[in-house]
């Protein structure tokens, strides 16, 4: 450990032309089936929606793999347009910046040998990105998950998606306590 | 004259930058470890007041954690005029052209291999291309500001481009961004995720921006600037910078080997 690190900085509300790209949040290959779908917004410390964040997510693939794929940001050689990943390949990684309301949407397969997806959160004023995971209802186990165990019952809930209906999840996050809705867990790494 | 209470003034926000690096001035002499990265919440940059968590972070020792593995690109993500922001339109932009190279590393000063680095950047006049920049300055038809790359075997990076101007933005009355060129970049995990803003030499706007200012150390905040490098200007064609990047956070040790 002898290389200091470079220091974060925001994303600012500029990034709107170099980070998010067509099909950022569609992670599961077109018509698979099994896809579930996780959505949610964004919300600030006065309970308005953030819509200038932009969310990333990282997850194994269904078979418990963790080496990833290229490909997320598959380009056309000729125009230099994004056309999608193939969806032969699972890259286990999604992007998506929140819209005018501060909503998102992901579209993927479950994760194998975990039940969550890691979630970075980018924004105007984070001057660090924040990490929380969206724990998927029907494959967790509160109390043999060690994170979930060991938070206080309010603050676990922050981190765990909201079944809607049979393959769709919600999944808030709040940067900040508004007084009515409690601040999600976000999470460091050691 | 006196001073309007209602305007936030250079004044407030210089005194709050200088309140806030004496305070960590303060910390450091009484023992704390030296904090290389901002606090999430930072008074001075106005924005982040309402959009930071107050709890602390928790902490996930888990050996077995998702995020210390990460996404990986490759060559279908980019093209190749990704990495030439002067090239990506009919004509050339305007402004000083330069080129910008460094080295990604780990803490360890493991070279980060082939993996993604993103750029964003004003054009000359300090003016974006997106539709929510309403600075009046030009904007070049010849310039979107984006740019890409995966780097190479010895985690290097290069990018050619024009030098962005400084910009204003309403933090304040009379706030103005010190120019500079957003990085995104991916390590070996994703705790090593990093979003920053690399800086120019000698910019007299440091001192009054509360997002540089925002790493109150100042050895850390010295770490965001590029170093002019003569030996990388090209004749007749560009200036050359080098800055390179250390990626914090750590990352499983089997995925060391396949990389
Ligand atoms: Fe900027």
């Amino acid at each position: 450990m002898t290389f200091l690190p470079t220091p974060s900085q925001t994303v600012g509300p500029f990034y709107g032309y170099a980070l998010p790209f067509t099909g950022g949040g569609n992670i599961a290959p077109a018509g698979e089936p099994g896809t579930i779908t996780v959505h949610g917004q964004v919300f600030d410390g006065a309970g308005a929606p953030v819509p200038d964040a932009l969310l990333e997510f990282w997850q194994p693939a269904p078979d418990g793999s963790r080496t990833g794929a290229p490909g997320s940001l598959r380009r056309d050689a000729v125009t230099g347009a994004v056309v999608g990943r193939t969806g032969v390949e699972f890259t286990g990684f999604g992007r998506v910046a929140t819209d005018a309301d501060g909503r998102y949407v992901l579209r993927t397969l479950p994760p194998g040998g975990v039940p969550y997806i890691s979630v970075c959160v980018f924004a105007r004023g984070l001057l660090h990105h924040l990490f929380t995971r969206a724990y998927l209802p029907h494959l967790t186990d509160p109390a043999t998950e060690p994170l979930l165990r060991s938070l206080p019952e309010h603050r676990r809930a922050t981190l765990l998606a909201v079944r809607e209906r049979e393959g769709v999840h919600r999944f808030d996050v709040r940067l900040q306590d508004d007084g009515v809705h409690e601040e999600t867990v976000f999470l460091a790494f050691e | 004259m006196t001073a309007n209470p209602l305007v936030l003034t250079q004044d407030v926000i210089s005194a709050e930058i200088d309140q806030a690096r004496r305070a960590y001035a303060e910390e450091l002499k009484e023992g704390a470890e030296p904090r290389p990265h901002p606090a999430r919440g930072y008074r001075p940059y106005r924005s982040s007041v309402a959009r930071h968590p107050r709890q602390p972070l928790v902490v996930v020792g888990d050996p077995d954690a998702v995020e210390l593995s990460g996404p990986v690109f490759g060559v279908t993500d980019i093209t190749d005029l990704d990495s030439d922001l002067t090239r990506q339109h009919l004509g050339e932009p305007l402004g000083e052209r330069m080129q910008v190279t460094g080295r990604v590393a780990d803490r360890d000063g493991r070279p980060v291999r082939g993996q993604l680095v993103e750029i964003w950047q004003a054009n000359s006049a300090g003016r974006y291309a997106h539709q929510r920049d309403q600075h009046p300055a030009p904007l070049d038809p010849h310039f979107t500001g984006v740019g890409r790359c995966l780097t190479d075997d010895q985690g290097r990076y290069t990018f050619t481009t024009i030098k962005p101007g400084p910009y204003p933005w309403r933090n304040h009355l009379n706030a103005w961004r010190p120019a500079h060129i957003h990085f995104s970049l991916f390590g070996t995990a994703f705790t090593q995720r990093l979003v920053t803003q690399m800086y120019f030499p000698g910019d007299p706007l440091f001192e009054y921006d509360p997002i540089l200012q925002s790493v109150t150390d100042e050895a850390a905040r010295s770490r965001l600037v590029a170093t002019y490098d003569h030996s990388l200007s090209s004749p007749e064609w560009a200036l050359g910078y080098r800055w390179d990047i250390v990626l914090d956070g750590p990352a499983a040790t089997w995925i060391e080997e396949g990389r």
